[in-house]
């Protein structure tokens, strides 16, 4: 039985490149600081970086699982660094409390020299 | 102040068909071969008997334009995205799209004065029934907005 109470952090395999062309297709995201080297130097970034989206999705792989034991009823984040091609990213949960059929989660997405890239909260309803 | 008068205004509703191909490239996209999104047979012998829809997918959606708001292409900051829903969505709904201001404020920071655009992206099945809410917050710095007030 999967566990709500004991989610494990989650190490992603280094972004690339194709990852971030594969996912502007199938968003519809073509900001092109996101695939064009040229484009993000010109933006003042060292490189492509990833969608805050992309990111996102990433946080939400954490609840995938359980998806047929309930729902994600709210997700939000907040973008709070740059996620650049090779970045290592882990993804961990806290379970903050448990109230009723509802788990409430922090998440922090840091990257390999330790910066926090993303910040997210999840409230996930389980199904009565 | 730059987008004041759009708070409030809302676009003409879009309708959406949650196709299953789509979903099936976005889910491989993110990484996520959970089989309820992408597997038909698991979705069908599932709980919900259809596949589901990954979480930040509805983002991808068409909300059509607020008329006379032009969001500049380069150069804006993602800072918050929100998503809140009322249940899973099945792949195969149809879902009325539509977008509204929600707000646009200015706060000074240490480069200048950063300028915050919030938008709320909204779905309703075809009986009006609020299915989910989606608040996303960019961020227009100083220098960006100097090139559009130009």
């Amino acid at each position: 039985m999967k566990n709500l109470s004991e989610l494990s952090p989650l190490v992603m395999k280094p972004v690339t490149r194709l990852e971030l062309i594969k996912y502007a297709g199938a968003s519809g995201d073509y900001n092109p600081i996101h695939t064009i080297d040229e484009e993000a130097k010109e933006a003042g970034l060292k490189g492509v970086i990833a969608h805050g989206m992309l990111t996102m999705a990433k946080v939400s792989r954490l609840i995938s699982p359980f998806l047929e034991q309930g729902f994600i009823k709210s997700f939000s984040t907040r973008f709070t660094g740059m996620v650049y091609v090779d970045d290592v990213i882990t993804i961990t949960p806290e379970l903050v409390k448990v109230v009723d059929s509802e788990y409430y989660y922090q998440i922090s997405a840091v990257n390999q020299k330790g910066e926090t890239v993303v910040k997210s909260k999840i409230i996930f309803q389980l199904f009565k | 102040m730059l987008y004041k008068k759009f708070i409030g205004k809302t676009s003409n509703p879009v309708l959406n068909t949650l196709e299953r191909g789509a979903i099936k490239k976005f889910a491989e996209s993110i990484g996520d071969k959970n089989p309820l999104f992408i597997d038909e047979e698991f979705g069908n012998s599932s709980s919900f008997n259809e596949n589901i829809v990954p979480p930040t997918y509805t983002q991808t959606l068409d909300y059509g334009e607020i008329e006379g708001l032009i969001v500049p292409s380069k150069g804006l900051i993602h800072g918050e995205q929100i998503f809140e829903y009322s249940r899973p969505l099945k792949v195969g709904e149809k879902i009325k799209c539509y977008t509204i201001v929600e707000n646009f404020y200015e706060k000074e920071g240490r480069n200048g004065t950063l300028s915050f655009l919030s938008r709320n992206k909204i779905g309703e099945d075809l009986e009006d029934n609020h299915l989910f809410k989606i608040t996303e917050v960019l961020i227009i710095t100083e220098a960006v907005r100097k090139v559009m007030e130009v």
